[in-house]
Protein backbone atom coordinates (compact mmCIF):
# COMPACT_ATOMS: atom_id res chain seq x y z
CA UNK A 1 0.00 0.00 0.00
CA UNK A 2 1.46 3.33 -1.09
CA UNK A 3 -1.22 5.35 0.65
CA UNK A 4 -0.78 6.89 4.10
CA UNK A 5 -3.36 6.50 6.88
CA UNK A 6 -3.72 9.61 9.02
CA UNK A 7 -5.66 9.87 12.30
CA UNK A 8 -8.92 11.83 12.24
CA UNK A 9 -10.61 11.49 15.62
CA UNK A 10 -12.36 8.58 17.29
CA UNK A 11 -14.62 7.90 14.32
CA UNK A 12 -12.52 8.79 11.31
CA UNK A 13 -9.39 7.85 9.39
CA UNK A 14 -7.98 9.82 6.47
CA UNK A 15 -6.27 7.99 3.61
CA UNK A 16 -3.83 10.19 1.70
CA UNK A 17 -2.39 9.58 -1.77
CA UNK A 18 -0.49 11.78 -4.24
CA UNK A 19 -2.92 12.30 -7.10
CA UNK A 20 -6.61 12.60 -7.79
CA UNK A 21 -6.32 9.56 -10.09
CA UNK A 22 -5.15 7.48 -7.13
CA UNK A 23 -8.10 8.77 -5.08
CA UNK A 24 -10.41 7.49 -7.82
CA UNK A 25 -8.62 4.14 -7.93
CA UNK A 26 -8.94 3.75 -4.15
CA UNK A 27 -12.54 4.89 -4.18
CA UNK A 28 -13.36 2.32 -6.83
CA UNK A 29 -11.65 -0.46 -4.89
CA UNK A 30 -13.48 0.49 -1.68
CA UNK A 31 -16.82 0.56 -3.51
CA UNK A 32 -16.15 -2.94 -4.82
CA UNK A 33 -15.31 -4.19 -1.31
CA UNK A 34 -18.39 -2.56 0.22
CA UNK A 35 -20.66 -3.93 -2.54
CA UNK A 36 -19.20 -7.39 -1.89
CA UNK A 37 -20.23 -7.08 1.76
CA UNK A 38 -16.66 -6.88 3.12
CA UNK A 39 -17.22 -7.15 6.87
CA UNK A 40 -14.42 -4.76 7.81
CA UNK A 41 -16.36 -1.90 6.23
CA UNK A 42 -19.68 -2.78 7.89
CA UNK A 43 -19.39 0.12 10.36
CA UNK A 44 -18.46 2.69 7.72
CA UNK A 45 -21.23 5.27 7.22
CA UNK A 46 -19.37 7.79 5.06
CA UNK A 47 -16.58 7.53 2.51
CA UNK A 48 -15.65 11.08 1.50
CA UNK A 49 -13.27 11.42 -1.43
CA UNK A 50 -11.48 14.74 -1.98
CA UNK A 51 -8.58 16.00 -4.08
CA UNK A 52 -5.84 13.86 -2.46
CA UNK A 53 -7.66 11.98 0.29
CA UNK A 54 -10.47 9.62 1.21
CA UNK A 55 -12.07 10.11 4.63
CA UNK A 56 -13.68 7.07 6.25
CA UNK A 57 -16.18 7.73 9.05
CA UNK A 58 -17.63 4.90 11.14
CA UNK A 59 -21.02 4.93 12.89
CA UNK A 60 -21.32 5.91 16.55
CA UNK A 61 -19.59 3.15 18.50
CA UNK A 62 -18.19 1.58 15.31
CA UNK A 63 -14.71 0.11 14.96
CA UNK A 64 -11.94 1.97 13.13
CA UNK A 65 -9.37 -0.77 13.68
CA UNK A 66 -11.07 -3.11 11.21
CA UNK A 67 -11.23 -0.35 8.60
CA UNK A 68 -7.55 0.49 8.99
CA UNK A 69 -6.55 -3.17 8.75
CA UNK A 70 -8.71 -3.72 5.68
CA UNK A 71 -7.24 -0.68 3.93
CA UNK A 72 -3.76 -2.11 4.41
CA UNK A 73 -4.66 -5.24 2.46
CA UNK A 74 -7.21 -3.88 -0.02
CA UNK A 75 -6.30 -4.69 -3.63
CA UNK A 76 -6.06 -1.36 -5.43
CA UNK A 77 -5.14 -1.04 -9.11
CA UNK A 78 -1.93 0.90 -9.77
CA UNK A 79 -3.62 2.94 -12.45
CA UNK A 80 -7.27 3.87 -12.32
CA UNK A 81 -9.33 2.67 -15.22
CA UNK A 82 -11.28 5.27 -17.14
CA UNK A 83 -14.52 3.43 -16.58
CA UNK A 84 -17.38 4.19 -14.30
CA UNK A 85 -16.59 2.80 -10.88
CA UNK A 86 -19.16 4.59 -8.76
CA UNK A 87 -22.20 3.05 -7.17
CA UNK A 88 -23.94 3.33 -10.54
CA UNK A 89 -22.24 2.13 -13.71
CA UNK A 90 -24.30 4.25 -16.10
CA UNK A 91 -22.84 7.30 -17.84
CA UNK A 92 -24.61 10.55 -16.98
CA UNK A 93 -25.53 12.49 -20.13
CA UNK A 94 -25.74 16.26 -19.73
CA UNK A 95 -27.30 18.10 -22.69
CA UNK A 96 -25.88 21.61 -22.50
CA UNK A 97 -26.51 24.91 -24.26
CA UNK A 98 -23.10 26.52 -24.63
CA UNK A 99 -24.14 30.15 -24.26
CA UNK A 100 -22.44 30.94 -20.92
CA UNK A 101 -21.31 34.50 -20.15
CA UNK A 102 -17.65 33.41 -19.87
CA UNK A 103 -17.45 31.27 -23.04
CA UNK A 104 -15.60 33.94 -25.04
CA UNK A 105 -13.28 34.64 -22.11
CA UNK A 106 -12.47 30.93 -21.77
CA UNK A 107 -11.74 30.89 -25.52
CA UNK A 108 -9.31 33.81 -25.03
CA UNK A 109 -7.64 32.14 -22.04
CA UNK A 110 -7.19 28.81 -23.80
CA UNK A 111 -6.33 30.12 -27.27
CA UNK A 112 -9.24 28.14 -28.71
CA UNK A 113 -12.26 29.38 -30.58
CA UNK A 114 -15.61 29.15 -28.73
CA UNK A 115 -16.56 26.28 -31.04
CA UNK A 116 -13.34 24.47 -30.11
CA UNK A 117 -14.05 25.03 -26.42
CA UNK A 118 -17.41 23.32 -26.85
CA UNK A 119 -15.81 20.47 -28.81
CA UNK A 120 -13.19 20.02 -26.11
CA UNK A 121 -15.79 20.03 -23.33
CA UNK A 122 -18.02 17.48 -25.09
CA UNK A 123 -15.21 15.47 -26.69
CA UNK A 124 -14.15 13.31 -23.76
CA UNK A 125 -16.14 11.99 -20.81
CA UNK A 126 -15.46 13.49 -17.39
CA UNK A 127 -15.37 11.58 -14.13
CA UNK A 128 -16.80 12.63 -10.76
CA UNK A 129 -13.85 12.91 -8.38
CA UNK A 130 -15.72 14.17 -5.34
CA UNK A 131 -18.64 16.31 -4.15
CA UNK A 132 -18.47 19.39 -1.96
CA UNK A 133 -19.16 23.12 -1.77
CA UNK A 134 -22.93 22.47 -1.88
CA UNK A 135 -25.16 19.38 -1.86
CA UNK A 136 -24.77 17.61 -5.21
CA UNK A 137 -21.95 19.86 -6.46
CA UNK A 138 -19.70 17.34 -8.24
CA UNK A 139 -16.09 18.13 -9.14
CA UNK A 140 -15.48 16.54 -12.54
CA UNK A 141 -11.97 15.63 -13.70
CA UNK A 142 -10.31 13.92 -16.63
CA UNK A 143 -11.59 16.26 -19.33
CA UNK A 144 -9.59 17.87 -22.13
CA UNK A 145 -6.47 19.38 -20.47
CA UNK A 146 -6.63 22.43 -22.77
CA UNK A 147 -9.65 23.60 -20.77
CA UNK A 148 -7.72 24.43 -17.60
CA UNK A 149 -8.58 28.00 -16.72
CA UNK A 150 -8.32 30.01 -13.49
CA UNK A 151 -11.38 31.02 -11.50
CA UNK A 152 -12.88 34.41 -12.16
CA UNK A 153 -11.09 37.18 -10.30
CA UNK A 154 -14.45 38.48 -9.03
CA UNK A 155 -16.84 35.68 -8.01
CA UNK A 156 -20.47 36.18 -9.00
CA UNK A 157 -22.87 36.75 -6.13
CA UNK A 158 -25.42 34.51 -7.84
CA UNK A 159 -24.91 31.70 -10.33
CA UNK A 160 -28.12 30.04 -11.57
CA UNK A 161 -28.88 26.35 -11.06
CA UNK A 162 -27.78 24.32 -14.08
CA UNK A 163 -24.86 26.62 -14.95
CA UNK A 164 -21.94 24.63 -16.41
CA UNK A 165 -18.54 25.93 -15.33
CA UNK A 166 -14.79 25.42 -15.48
CA UNK A 167 -12.14 26.11 -12.83
CA UNK A 168 -8.63 24.69 -12.69
CA UNK A 169 -8.68 21.05 -13.73
CA UNK A 170 -12.40 20.78 -12.89
CA UNK A 171 -15.75 21.17 -14.56
CA UNK A 172 -19.06 21.22 -12.70
CA UNK A 173 -22.79 21.86 -12.94
CA UNK A 174 -24.20 24.19 -10.25
CA UNK A 175 -26.90 22.14 -8.47
CA UNK A 176 -28.79 25.23 -7.30
CA UNK A 177 -28.46 28.98 -7.34
CA UNK A 178 -25.47 30.08 -5.26
CA UNK A 179 -22.51 32.45 -5.29
CA UNK A 180 -19.70 31.14 -7.47
CA UNK A 181 -16.37 31.98 -9.05
CA UNK A 182 -16.20 29.45 -11.87
CA UNK A 183 -16.01 30.41 -15.55
CA UNK A 184 -19.51 29.75 -16.93
CA UNK A 185 -19.60 28.29 -20.43
CA UNK A 186 -23.13 26.91 -20.64
CA UNK A 187 -26.27 25.73 -18.90
CA UNK A 188 -28.30 22.54 -18.68
CA UNK A 189 -31.88 21.65 -17.83
CA UNK A 190 -30.73 18.48 -16.09
CA UNK A 191 -31.61 18.43 -12.38
CA UNK A 192 -28.34 17.48 -10.70
CA UNK A 193 -29.71 17.66 -7.12
CA UNK A 194 -33.19 16.62 -6.03
CA UNK A 195 -34.03 15.78 -2.42
CA UNK A 196 -37.03 13.65 -3.46
CA UNK A 197 -34.79 11.42 -5.59
CA UNK A 198 -32.86 8.41 -4.27
CA UNK A 199 -29.96 9.08 -4.35
CA UNK A 200 -30.43 12.86 -4.43
CA UNK A 201 -27.17 13.66 -6.27
CA UNK A 202 -27.16 12.81 -9.98
CA UNK A 203 -23.35 12.76 -10.09
CA UNK A 204 -21.61 10.69 -7.44
CA UNK A 205 -17.91 9.93 -6.96
CA UNK A 206 -16.54 7.57 -9.60
CA UNK A 207 -19.34 8.08 -12.13
CA UNK A 208 -18.67 9.13 -15.72
CA UNK A 209 -20.32 12.26 -17.11
CA UNK A 210 -20.60 13.20 -20.78
CA UNK A 211 -21.64 16.68 -21.91
CA UNK A 212 -23.46 17.02 -25.24
CA UNK A 213 -24.34 20.16 -27.16
CA UNK A 214 -28.09 20.72 -26.98
CA UNK A 215 -29.69 21.96 -30.18
CA UNK B 1 -57.48 19.56 14.69
CA UNK B 2 -54.53 17.30 15.31
CA UNK B 3 -52.27 17.80 18.30
CA UNK B 4 -49.75 20.56 17.65
CA UNK B 5 -47.57 23.20 19.27
CA UNK B 6 -48.13 26.81 18.31
CA UNK B 7 -44.97 28.91 18.29
CA UNK B 8 -45.49 32.20 20.17
CA UNK B 9 -41.84 33.34 20.37
CA UNK B 10 -38.52 31.82 19.28
CA UNK B 11 -35.71 33.67 21.05
CA UNK B 12 -32.52 34.23 19.01
CA UNK B 13 -32.77 30.91 17.13
CA UNK B 14 -35.00 27.86 17.49
CA UNK B 15 -34.58 24.93 15.09
CA UNK B 16 -36.14 21.53 14.57
CA UNK B 17 -33.40 18.92 15.02
CA UNK B 18 -32.97 15.17 15.25
CA UNK B 19 -29.80 13.11 14.83
CA UNK B 20 -29.28 14.26 11.26
CA UNK B 21 -28.44 12.65 7.93
CA UNK B 22 -25.42 10.34 8.20
CA UNK B 23 -24.26 8.65 5.02
CA UNK B 24 -24.64 11.48 2.51
CA UNK B 25 -21.24 13.15 2.87
CA UNK B 26 -19.99 11.79 -0.46
CA UNK B 27 -22.90 13.66 -2.10
CA UNK B 28 -21.92 16.90 -0.37
CA UNK B 29 -24.29 16.75 2.62
CA UNK B 30 -23.07 16.88 6.20
CA UNK B 31 -24.78 14.93 8.98
CA UNK B 32 -26.12 18.01 10.85
CA UNK B 33 -28.64 17.23 13.63
CA UNK B 34 -28.63 18.25 17.30
CA UNK B 35 -25.44 20.13 18.22
CA UNK B 36 -25.38 18.49 21.69
CA UNK B 37 -26.33 14.92 20.84
CA UNK B 38 -26.19 13.53 24.36
CA UNK B 39 -28.67 16.08 25.68
CA UNK B 40 -30.96 15.46 22.72
CA UNK B 41 -30.82 11.70 23.37
CA UNK B 42 -31.47 12.14 27.09
CA UNK B 43 -34.59 14.17 26.26
CA UNK B 44 -35.84 11.43 23.94
CA UNK B 45 -35.35 8.82 26.67
CA UNK B 46 -37.19 10.97 29.23
CA UNK B 47 -40.31 11.00 27.06
CA UNK B 48 -39.81 7.29 26.26
CA UNK B 49 -39.24 7.42 22.55
CA UNK B 50 -36.47 6.41 20.21
CA UNK B 51 -33.90 8.81 18.84
CA UNK B 52 -35.50 9.20 15.42
CA UNK B 53 -38.19 11.64 16.63
CA UNK B 54 -37.44 15.34 16.16
CA UNK B 55 -37.40 17.98 18.90
CA UNK B 56 -36.62 21.69 19.17
CA UNK B 57 -33.10 23.06 19.70
CA UNK B 58 -33.49 26.42 21.43
CA UNK B 59 -30.47 28.73 21.32
CA UNK B 60 -30.21 30.90 24.45
CA UNK B 61 -33.82 30.59 25.60
CA UNK B 62 -36.67 32.82 24.52
CA UNK B 63 -38.93 30.07 23.15
CA UNK B 64 -42.66 30.18 23.94
CA UNK B 65 -45.06 27.51 22.66
CA UNK B 66 -48.74 26.84 23.33
CA UNK B 67 -50.19 23.31 23.29
CA UNK B 68 -53.19 22.44 21.16
CA UNK B 69 -54.05 19.07 22.64
CA UNK B 70 -52.06 17.56 25.54
CA UNK B 71 -48.34 17.09 24.81
CA UNK B 72 -45.68 15.43 26.97
CA UNK B 73 -42.37 17.29 26.94
CA UNK B 74 -38.92 17.21 28.55
CA UNK B 75 -36.22 19.90 28.65
CA UNK B 76 -32.54 18.95 28.48
CA UNK B 77 -29.24 20.61 27.60
CA UNK B 78 -28.75 24.17 28.86
CA UNK B 79 -31.00 24.53 31.95
CA UNK B 80 -33.10 27.47 30.80
CA UNK B 81 -35.52 28.54 33.56
CA UNK B 82 -38.89 27.32 32.29
CA UNK B 83 -42.48 28.06 33.22
CA UNK B 84 -45.88 26.65 32.27
CA UNK B 85 -48.45 29.42 32.53
CA UNK B 86 -46.09 31.15 34.98
CA UNK B 87 -45.36 28.13 37.21
CA UNK B 88 -41.81 26.76 37.12
CA UNK B 89 -41.16 23.31 35.66
CA UNK B 90 -38.11 21.16 36.39
CA UNK B 91 -35.20 20.57 34.00
CA UNK B 92 -34.59 17.05 32.70
CA UNK B 93 -37.97 15.86 33.94
CA UNK B 94 -40.96 14.88 31.77
CA UNK B 95 -44.16 16.91 32.16
CA UNK B 96 -47.40 17.31 30.26
CA UNK B 97 -48.29 20.60 28.64
CA UNK B 98 -52.08 20.55 28.71
CA UNK B 99 -54.27 21.88 25.94
CA UNK B 100 -54.09 25.69 26.00
CA UNK B 101 -51.08 25.92 28.34
CA UNK B 102 -48.01 27.92 27.37
CA UNK B 103 -44.38 26.89 27.96
CA UNK B 104 -41.80 29.70 28.16
CA UNK B 105 -38.01 29.41 28.37
CA UNK B 106 -35.80 32.18 29.80
CA UNK B 107 -32.15 32.51 28.77
CA UNK B 108 -30.08 29.86 30.60
CA UNK B 109 -27.60 30.95 33.27
CA UNK B 110 -25.15 28.37 31.91
CA UNK B 111 -24.96 26.63 28.56
CA UNK B 112 -26.34 27.70 25.20
CA UNK B 113 -28.70 25.12 23.70
CA UNK B 114 -31.84 23.72 25.37
CA UNK B 115 -33.66 20.75 23.84
CA UNK B 116 -37.43 20.50 23.96
CA UNK B 117 -38.17 16.81 23.45
CA UNK B 118 -41.73 16.09 22.43
CA UNK B 119 -43.40 12.72 22.98
CA UNK B 120 -44.43 11.66 19.47
CA UNK B 121 -41.87 13.96 17.89
CA UNK B 122 -42.36 17.03 15.74
CA UNK B 123 -43.86 15.58 12.61
CA UNK B 124 -42.81 17.95 9.84
CA UNK B 125 -41.98 16.24 6.51
CA UNK B 126 -38.48 14.71 6.58
CA UNK B 127 -35.90 15.72 3.97
CA UNK B 128 -33.48 12.94 3.02
CA UNK B 129 -34.60 10.88 6.00
CA UNK B 130 -34.22 13.60 8.62
CA UNK B 131 -36.14 16.58 10.00
CA UNK B 132 -32.94 18.37 11.06
CA UNK B 133 -32.31 21.92 9.94
CA UNK B 134 -28.85 22.12 8.38
CA UNK B 135 -27.91 25.80 8.61
CA UNK B 136 -25.03 25.41 6.12
CA UNK B 137 -26.74 23.56 3.27
CA UNK B 138 -30.24 24.89 3.94
CA UNK B 139 -31.71 21.37 4.04
CA UNK B 140 -34.59 20.66 6.41
CA UNK B 141 -37.26 22.96 7.84
CA UNK B 142 -36.58 26.70 8.12
CA UNK B 143 -35.89 28.23 11.56
CA UNK B 144 -39.04 28.50 13.68
CA UNK B 145 -41.04 31.73 13.50
CA UNK B 146 -43.88 33.04 15.67
CA UNK B 147 -47.16 31.72 14.32
CA UNK B 148 -45.71 28.39 13.14
CA UNK B 149 -47.81 25.33 13.91
CA UNK B 150 -45.74 22.24 14.71
CA UNK B 151 -47.63 18.96 14.21
CA UNK B 152 -46.92 16.26 16.81
CA UNK B 153 -46.61 12.63 15.73
CA UNK B 154 -48.25 9.58 17.25
CA UNK B 155 -46.83 8.74 20.69
CA UNK B 156 -44.80 5.52 20.95
CA UNK B 157 -46.26 2.50 22.79
CA UNK B 158 -43.65 2.82 25.55
CA UNK B 159 -44.21 5.00 28.64
CA UNK B 160 -41.71 7.12 30.59
CA UNK B 161 -40.42 5.39 33.72
CA UNK B 162 -38.06 8.10 34.98
CA UNK B 163 -39.20 11.21 36.85
CA UNK B 164 -35.97 13.16 36.63
CA UNK B 165 -32.47 12.54 35.25
CA UNK B 166 -29.21 13.70 36.81
CA UNK B 167 -27.29 15.96 34.42
CA UNK B 168 -23.84 17.42 34.40
CA UNK B 169 -23.58 21.09 35.37
CA UNK B 170 -22.63 23.28 32.43
CA UNK B 171 -21.31 26.26 34.40
CA UNK B 172 -17.68 25.11 34.40
CA UNK B 173 -15.25 27.77 33.27
CA UNK B 174 -13.06 26.78 31.65
CA UNK B 175 -14.66 23.77 29.96
CA UNK B 176 -11.99 21.07 29.74
CA UNK B 177 -11.79 18.96 26.62
CA UNK B 178 -9.39 16.32 25.41
CA UNK B 179 -7.88 16.29 21.95
CA UNK B 180 -6.67 13.56 19.67
CA UNK B 181 -3.95 14.58 17.19
CA UNK B 182 -5.43 15.19 13.74
CA UNK B 183 -4.15 14.37 10.25
CA UNK B 184 -2.15 17.60 9.80
CA UNK B 185 -0.23 18.13 13.05
CA UNK B 186 2.92 18.73 11.00
CA UNK B 187 1.47 21.96 9.59
CA UNK B 188 2.01 23.69 12.94
CA UNK B 189 5.35 24.84 14.32
CA UNK B 190 4.43 23.19 17.61
CA UNK B 191 1.18 21.26 18.07
CA UNK B 192 1.56 21.64 21.86
CA UNK B 193 0.65 25.31 21.38
CA UNK B 194 -2.95 24.13 21.02
CA UNK B 195 -3.03 22.63 24.53
CA UNK B 196 -3.95 25.80 26.38
CA UNK B 197 -6.92 28.03 27.24
CA UNK B 198 -9.01 29.40 24.37
CA UNK B 199 -11.95 31.78 24.39
CA UNK B 200 -15.14 31.10 22.43
CA UNK B 201 -15.59 33.92 19.92
CA UNK B 202 -18.95 35.59 19.37
CA UNK B 203 -18.48 34.60 15.71
CA UNK B 204 -19.56 31.05 16.46
CA UNK B 205 -22.56 29.10 15.26
CA UNK B 206 -23.73 25.54 14.49
CA UNK B 207 -21.14 25.27 11.73
CA UNK B 208 -18.20 25.91 14.03
CA UNK B 209 -16.77 27.71 17.02
CA UNK B 210 -14.01 30.24 16.44
CA UNK B 211 -11.41 30.19 19.17
CA UNK B 212 -9.67 33.38 20.26
CA UNK B 213 -6.23 33.19 21.82
CA UNK B 214 -2.57 33.22 20.90
CA UNK B 215 -2.63 32.48 17.15
CA UNK B 216 -1.02 29.16 16.25
CA UNK B 217 2.21 29.42 14.29
CA UNK B 218 2.57 27.47 11.09
CA UNK B 219 5.57 25.27 10.54
CA UNK B 220 8.19 27.29 8.59
CA UNK B 221 8.01 24.78 5.71
CA UNK B 222 4.24 25.28 5.40
CA UNK B 223 3.93 29.07 5.56
CA UNK B 224 2.92 29.61 1.93
CA UNK B 225 1.49 26.18 1.25
CA UNK B 226 -2.13 25.47 0.48
CA UNK B 227 -3.78 22.21 1.45
CA UNK B 228 -6.12 20.65 -1.12
CA UNK B 229 -9.59 20.42 0.45
CA UNK B 230 -10.21 17.19 2.35
CA UNK B 231 -13.01 15.57 4.32
CA UNK B 232 -13.54 16.83 7.87
CA UNK B 233 -15.40 15.43 10.90
CA UNK B 234 -17.46 16.95 13.71
CA UNK B 235 -15.04 18.07 16.42
CA UNK B 236 -12.19 18.71 13.97
CA UNK B 237 -10.01 21.75 14.72
CA UNK B 238 -8.99 23.43 11.50
CA UNK B 239 -6.34 26.16 11.44
CA UNK B 240 -6.54 28.83 8.72
CA UNK B 241 -3.45 30.79 7.71
CA UNK B 242 -4.13 33.48 10.36
CA UNK B 243 -3.61 30.85 13.07
CA UNK B 244 -7.03 31.29 14.75
CA UNK B 245 -8.55 27.81 15.08
CA UNK B 246 -12.10 26.82 14.14
CA UNK B 247 -13.74 23.86 15.89
CA UNK B 248 -16.38 22.22 13.69
CA UNK B 249 -19.84 21.45 15.07
CA UNK B 250 -22.88 19.63 13.61
CA UNK B 251 -23.35 21.71 10.44
CA UNK B 252 -19.68 21.67 9.39
CA UNK B 253 -18.89 21.59 5.67
CA UNK B 254 -18.20 18.15 4.18
CA UNK B 255 -14.66 19.22 3.26
CA UNK B 256 -12.34 21.92 4.55
CA UNK B 257 -9.46 23.70 2.89
CA UNK B 258 -7.30 24.28 5.97
CA UNK B 259 -5.24 21.74 7.91
CA UNK B 260 -7.05 19.82 10.68
CA UNK B 261 -4.47 19.58 13.48
CA UNK B 262 -6.57 17.89 16.17
CA UNK B 263 -10.01 16.41 16.82
CA UNK B 264 -11.99 16.83 20.05
CA UNK B 265 -13.14 13.56 21.61
CA UNK B 266 -16.62 12.85 20.34
CA UNK B 267 -18.46 12.95 23.69
CA UNK B 268 -16.81 16.27 24.53
CA UNK B 269 -18.00 17.93 21.33
CA UNK B 270 -21.39 17.93 23.07
CA UNK B 271 -19.93 20.01 25.91
CA UNK B 272 -18.27 22.40 23.48
CA UNK B 273 -21.62 22.85 21.69
CA UNK B 274 -22.93 24.31 24.96
CA UNK B 275 -20.17 26.93 25.24
CA UNK B 276 -21.32 30.55 25.16
CA UNK B 277 -19.29 33.35 23.57
CA UNK B 278 -16.67 34.53 26.05
CA UNK B 279 -16.49 31.18 27.81
CA UNK B 280 -13.07 29.55 27.98
CA UNK B 281 -12.08 26.09 26.78
CA UNK B 282 -9.01 24.41 28.25
CA UNK B 283 -7.63 21.90 25.79
CA UNK B 284 -5.24 19.07 26.48
CA UNK B 285 -4.12 16.06 24.50
CA UNK B 286 -5.66 12.76 25.58
CA UNK B 287 -3.29 10.19 27.06
CA UNK B 288 -3.51 6.84 25.34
Amino acid sequence: MKARLLPCGEQGVLLEVDTIEEVLAWHGAVQVAISAGEAAFADVVDVVPAARTLLFVVRDGGSLADVRAALHTLPVPDRPSRTANGDDATIVEVPTRYDGPDLDHVADLTGLTPVEVVRAHTGTPWQVAFCGFAPGFAYLVGGDPRLRVPRRREPRTSVPAGAVGLAGEFSAVYPRSSPGGWQLIGRTEVTVWHTEREPPALMRPGMLVRFAEAG
Amino acid sequence: MTVHLEVIATGPLALIEDLGRPGLASQGVSRSGAADRRSFQLGARLVAQDYTAAGIEVTFGGLAVRAHGDVMLALTGAPAPATVDGRPVAHASPFTLLHGQCLRLEPPAAGLRTYVSVRGGIDVPPVLGSRATDTLSGLGPPPLRPGDSLPIGSPPPTWPNVDIAPTRALANDPITVQLIPGPRTDWLADIRQLATKWTVSHRSDRIGIRLDGQPLRRHPCRIDQELPSEGVVRGAIQVPADGNPILFLADHPVTGGYPVVAVVRDAEVDLVAQAVPGQRILMSFARH
